[in-house]
């Protein structure tokens, strides 16, 4: 099945059952290649609607301390786009069925060669890729690539994108697409912006994909909130944090990820329909 | 009155042949485009240009004079050596002139606040200075390596009223630097203007740079004209990023008997890879995206950024720019690479035999030019930029000496 359509599937199963989809992002290589691969598959094993693997880059421009910190980490153990792709065939191996998805930047994914590396993440398992580095305007040759090989290509919009270019990149997306709560750096805030239920809502009326709202998502009471306006919830600061600190990683995240699914029920219909 | 004038090399898109590109995260997407568009009206734009060239002469110091190195060039018998002063503007490189016209542009955009990254502190003082002038937040993120190295840029930047944030993260250089200032402007980029200070990052920087410092290459080419009645054999710079040599070069790059050669970072040699020498070192320099921008960049088989090494903090940077990257691709500009030990050696040259203190930046184009100069004809002539003064890196030096045994 393609990639895009396993994705899909995802936010027609959370809808049925009234809640957004929970999407965890995690490092590849982080605290080491094992551990992560153990939190992934515990993720998937509680019920986590679709896996983000996160690929180190030296200079991850979008993201805040916390992944700054972890990709660090990986990068010092030789984790590279290699190893990434080995993860995620060893967690097809081990059984996990969950969707998931590539994140990381452009250098890394054309020193391994871009179409070499659509192939091979399909191949692995891979169901889609998100690269914030990489905007619409310059994607076209390598989605053009991914649609041949039925690997969504997953975009972004931020706060400060105009309507009518949320437009244009709505229709670029496959699979979901990424709204970037606030502007600014990932990572675990006090709270989410005011204008987020707006921003949500106009994006809505020039989209016709699911919705997933990543960047700033920490606490089950965030999560709740997007949950009740869009149709995917992200988070990965908040994770890492958890985590990393634990003596036990997996079992840190399985309770991290109970904790968020019990926040999720859905309470009513989107309002956004009646803007 | 000037006109900025745009450079055929430019193709379109912001491209510069395959280099260049915007490959920055959405929510700066706007920031570019509005910086796009306000500059594509404001480079014709009468007001602007008064107001630009008005403070470019009696803020700046313009035009900045061209020298003739008669000592230095009796002392190596060659090639007759001419100097471009940059490091006689007002704060002491040519950084300024990039600064000053971004900060107009910001204030065009309604934006009341600066970010910058700065590497050896001159652009950092440069765009402090311009913030004070213009009144406007100014904050400046700088590697703490780069910190321990510059402090007397530290020091005037703060007195310039200026914020300066050290940076921990990574190599804690220039790199570093730029990723901090980039994160600051992703998440205040409502009232905030990245005051970029090289000719690098998304289009359209390289262009806006390169428009700006473009000044030091008209005035050059007018200057040896009217010195010795005919253009130079070869120009030559320094390239970090490289905004001055690409200011230098523009205005030459159509008279084709003029050869252009562009001088990178080659810190303790390439062999041993700590440098910053992006097209010295083939197994390390190759195209890849940094910054916003595709271009030749020192990687790893994985595509990680490599770190560098320069003695000069201001060529401390693994990326260099598109138009840069473009121009050797066409075969154009040649670019070369100059030990620290060679800078230095050419800082002392310099200093001893005309009395000017070249930054250490400045003092690798100055030793290639020693090299060339002596197995040239008398008649031959090579300009040299002198991006900035050296005061800044007298610290460094003196270190360096000492540590040499001098």
């Amino acid at each position: 099945m393609s990639g895009i359509k396993r994705i899909a599937q995802i936010f027609e199963k959370a809808r049925n059952q009234q809640r957004a989809a929970l999407i965890l992002y995690y490092p590849a290589g982080y605290p080491d290649y094992a551990t992560s691969l153990e939190v992934l598959k515990g993720l998937a094993q509680s019920g986590a609607d679709l896996l983000e693997v996160g690929m180190p880059f030296s200079d991850p421009l979008a993201d805040g301390p916390t992944i700054q910190h972890a990709t660090q980490m990986a990068l010092s153990q030789r984790m590279n786009t290699r190893h990434c792709l080995a993860l995620v065939r060893e967690l097809r191996q081990q059984g996990v069925e969950t969707p998931v998805v590539l994140m990381g930047y452009l250098n890394p994914v054309m020193a391994y060669g871009m179409e070499r590396f659509v192939r091979d993440a399909r191949q692995t398992g891979a169901d889609g890729i998100i690269l914030p580095d990489f905007p619409p305007e310059e994607s076209a040759d390598f989605r053009a690539l991914c649609d041949a090989y039925e690997l969504a290509l997953i975009s972004l919009v931020s706060p400060a994108t105009p309507p009518e270019r949320a437009r244009q990149i709505a229709e670029t997306t496959r699979g979901f697409l990424y709204l970037i709560s606030l502007t600014g750096v990932t990572g675990a805030r006090e709270s989410l912006p005011p204008e987020l239920e707006a921003f949500v809502a106009r994006t809505r009326a020039v989209a016709r994909v699911p919705l997933a709202v990543g960047f700033g998502i920490s606490t089950p009471q965030q999560a709740r909130r997007v949950s009740q306006i869009a149709d995917g919830v992200i988070i990965g600061s908040a994770l890492i944090a958890r985590t990393g600190e634990a003596a036990n990683p997996v079992q840190a995240a399985v309770e991290f990820i109970q904790q968020m699914f019990t926040a999720l029920g859905k309470e009513e219909l989107p309002r956004f329909e009646s803007l | 009155m000037e006109t900025l004038s745009l450079i055929p090399t430019q193709q379109k898109d912001g491209r510069f042949g395959i280099f260049g590109g915007q490959y920055i995260p959405e929510v700066l997407m706007p920031a570019v485009q509005e910086l796009e568009e306000t500059y594509r009206q404001t480079r014709n734009d009468a007001e602007f240009h008064e107001i630009y060239t008005h403070l470019l002469k009696t803020y700046v110091g313009r035009p900045t004079p061209l020298t003739f190195a008669k000592r230095l060039t009796e002392e190596l018998g060659g090639a007759r050596i001419y100097l471009k002063r940059e490091d006689l503007t007002h704060t002491g490189a040519h950084k300024i002139n990039n600064a000053l016209g971004q900060a107009l542009l910001a204030k065009r955009m309604g934006k009341t606040r600066l970010v910058a990254e700065t590497g050896a502190g001159q652009h950092g003082v440069a765009t402090a200075t311009v913030a004070a002038l213009l009144d406007m937040e100014c904050v400046v993120y700088m590697g703490s390596v780069d910190i321990a190295r510059q402090q007397p840029n530290v020091q005037r930047m703060k007195l310039l009223g200026a914020e300066v944030r050290a940076v921990e993260s990574g190599t804690r250089t220039l790199k570093d630097a730029v990723n901090e200032a980039i994160r600051d402007w992703v998440t205040n980029v409502r009232t905030t203007h990245y005051l970029l200070g090289s000719a690098l990052g998304p289009h359209p920087y390289p262009t806006i740079v390169r428009d700006f410092q473009a000044v030091i290459g008209r005035e050059a080419h007018a200057q040896i004209l009217e010195a010795e009645g005919r253009l130079p054999d070869a120009c030559i710079a320094c390239v970090g990023g490289g905004s001055n040599a690409i200011g230098l070069f523009s205005a030459f790059v159509d008279d084709e008997e003029v050869a252009l050669i562009g001088v990178e970072a080659g810190g303790e040699g390439i062999a041993s890879g700590k440098h910053a020498a992006r097209f010295a070192d083939p197994a390390r320099g190759k195209p890849g995206v940094l910054h916003g921008t595709f271009t030749y960049l020192l990687q790893d088989e994985d595509g990680q950024v490599l770190p560098t090494h320069s003695i000069s903090a201001g060529l401390d940077y693994p990326a260099v720019g598109p138009e840069h990257a473009y121009l050797r691709e066409i075969g154009r500009a040649e670019y070369t690479s100059v030990t620290d030990a060679e800078a230095l050696q050419a800082f002392q040259t310099l200093a001893r035999t005309e009395g000017i203190l070249p930054a250490l930046e400045s003092s690798h184009a100055l030793a290639e030019a020693i090299r060339r100069a002596p197995s040239l004809p008398r008649e031959s002539i090579l300009l040299v930029n002198l991006s900035g003064r050296g005061d800044k890196d007298l610290e460094t030096v003196l270190k360096a000496l000492k540590g040499r045994g001098a």
